[in-house]
């Protein structure tokens, strides 16, 4: 395996709270890696560790096997692409990509900002400036202003964050490809579970300020060794103790037939939501699941007796937890 | 639908139009008016005190005032920008900074004048600290000359470069400076490349702030330069004080105005097809 990028126990302390603790990880070249958690845990500060705006209270940052800790960001191969896109606004579209380029000395300007304009389809706009740029076309002006430089690591704060909500969709496909093409590693920040989840290879997963779990999407999601984890990548019932997604959660109104796990439950609510249906239960510990239903043998009505079961293989084993 | 514009504005064109135009006005008629015997004005029409615009003295003095107006401004751009950069980078102490900045308005400027020729004189602070401290041998010219007055008008103007370059230094986003740092630009290369750039319009607001207010001084040049050093604030004032020659005086502070006012739409002009 080839790491291009590593944090050691790296912390940052501000005096009032600690924002980053600890955080060990290994990126590996050429991957997609997406750091998730919700707002405070602490990953835009690890980001901007990595990029070199913070410096570290505490262990070592490395790319490509340095440490470069105290480098200054113009000093490091890495690249952001910021949440606001940060675009030099008294700089047309092709001056912004052309900016790091002069910096370094390239001699082949022309061809390199070309190229870049094509792999990212931005031809006929490279004299727009930002203010006339719709906000897809920014995005991708300021990830072609970084992918030119070939940064051994491209760094993404909520890259689909300011986007419409309609574009988002189509933008992180846009986005994998664009990374499988260009074979540049990307770092990616996000608070969206499903955004982390349909995009990069492997997710680390912070909750304040620690890295709680590292792993490709599957087994995160389907072996989540925190309850934080299990919850923040998508519902789960707990059940007796155990945690079941709602989409391993079956229903029924008879006891159900051979070896599996089950509960008794009283219909609260039946959702229909296109594709299936959400029934919601109350159990008898007083506890509410849900039961995603994609093609129901039978309907459910609120005060039905119904019962809940499940394979024991789909339920969630938290070793963290026990 | 009755509209309210109408009267809401009417205050402000009834004041702009007496306080301004008016004024305006009586110079511009006084300007084509004959001098009268003991001051004021009489008829008949002439344009003669233009015609005396073109006395090589008036030129000669007219240009010194062009020069030193931009010698001061030029000054004013270099010393405002740090000084606005750096209180728009302090976090805690910036309305400190600000209000440092300020607080020279709340005394006279003629009082701040008057202590800028104790400072200066040759029995001054500054001569009798040099020469009591065996620097130098005789007391410095530093009071009376085109120095003093340079000197004068920079104190006096420099707030209102700081102010509009601050003004627009704080609306700069700071990631924008990350991200210059990001794609390799070092802390030089990120002030001339981005900060100066994006702070243009308040430079451009703050030198004409100080270059015309520079152009026309009279109290500056009267009290630091001595009379040696006169400007064309000082001939206007003669005119209409000493010289007795109001008409005189209401052309020459015409032609100025025109003159000021033809280079400012060749700035602007330059400004916004991107030259300066």
């Amino acid at each position: 395996m080839d790491t291009v990028l590593e944090l050691r126990e790296v912390s940052k302390r501000y005096p009032a709270h600690a924002a980053v603790s600890g955080v060990s990880l290994a990126v590996e070249r050429g991957e997609f890696f997406a750091l998730l958690g919700p707002s405070g845990s602490g990953k835009t500060t690890a980001l901007r560790l990595v990029a070199g705006f913070e410096q570290p209270s505490g262990g070592d940052i490395l790319l490509n096997g340095l440490r470069v800790n105290h480098l200054p960001p113009y000093h490091r191969n890495v690249c952001t692409v910021f949440q606001n896109y940060a675009l030099f606004p008294h700089m047309s579209a092709r001056e912004n990509i052309e900016f790091g380029l002069r910096r370094r000395g390239v001699a082949d300007i022309d061809a390199a900002v070309s190229a870049v304009i094509g792999l990212v389809q931005l031809a006929g706009k490279e004299s727009r400036y930002p203010a006339s740029l719709s906000g897809g076309e920014r995005q991708r002006v300021a990830l072609a202003r970084s992918l030119v430089l070939r940064p051994d690591v491209l760094l993404l704060d909520e890259p689909l964050s300011a986007l419409d909500p309609n574009l988002r969709k189509q933008v992180r496909g846009e986005l994998k490809a664009l990374q499988r093409r260009t074979v540049v590693t990307f770092l990616m920040v996000t608070h969206d579970q499903e955004e982390a989840l349909s995009i990069s290879d492997r997710i680390g997963v912070m909750n304040a300020g620690r890295l709680e779990q590292t792993g490709a999407p599957q087994d995160l999601y389907l072996r989540p060794r925190t309850r934080f984890i299990a919850g923040f990548l998508g519902p789960v019932n707990w059940i007796d103790g155990v945690g079941v997604r709602p989409e391993a959660t079956r229903i029924s109104h008879g006891p159900p037939a051979g070896d599996v796990r089950s509960a008794a439950a009283t219909v609260e609510s039946s959702t229909f939501l296109g594709n299936c249906f959400h029934v919601e239960s109350r159990l008898a510990s007083g506890g509410l699941a849900v039961a995603e239903v994609s093609r129901p043998n039978a309907r459910f009505h609120r005060g039905d007796t119904v019962y809940l079961w499940w394979d024991a293989s789909d339920e969630l084993r938290l070793p963290a937890d026990s | 639908m009755l509209s309210l514009r109408p009267l809401f504005l009417a205050p402000a064109r009834l004041l702009m139009g007496l306080l301004f135009l008016a004024p305006l006005i009586i110079v511009f008629v006084y300007s084509f008016l004959t001098r009268g015997a003991y001051g004021g004005q009489s008829l008949p029409l002439t344009a003669e005190s233009f015609a005396r615009l073109a006395d090589p003295i008036y030129l000669r003095i007219v240009f010194r005032s062009f020069w030193i107006a931009g010698v001061s401004t030029v000054i004013c751009v270099l010393l405002g920008f740090p000084l606005a950069l750096f209180i728009a980078r302090s976090r805690r102490r910036r309305n400190l900074w600000l209000g440092l900045v300020m607080l020279p308005f709340w005394t006279s400027f003629l009082v701040r004048t008057y202590a800028w020729m104790f400072l200066l004189r040759d029995t001054g602070l500054l001569n009798t600290i040099l020469l009591s401290a065996g620097l130098i041998r005789g007391p410095l010219p530093l009071l009376y000359n085109d120095f003093a007055v340079v000197l004068g008008l920079v104190y006096g103007y420099l707030p209102f470069m700081v102010l509009p370059v601050y003004a627009a230094l704080e609306r700069i986003d700071p990631s924008l400076l990350e991200a210059a740092a990001d794609l390799g630009a070092a802390p030089m290369t990120t002030l001339v490349r981005v900060i100066v750039p994006l702070s243009r319009p308040g430079i451009v607001a703050g030198a004409v702030l100080v270059f015309i207010p520079c152009l026309g001084a009279y109290l500056t040049p009267d009290l630091l330069g001595g009379g040696k050093s006169i400007l064309i604030g000082n001939v206007v004032q003669n005119q209409f004080t000493n010289a007795r020659d109001w008409p005189f005086g209401a052309a020459l502070s015409l032609a100025v105005m025109a003159v000021v006012m033809v280079l400012l739409w060749a700035f602007r002009r330059g400004d916004r097809e991107g030259f300066l």
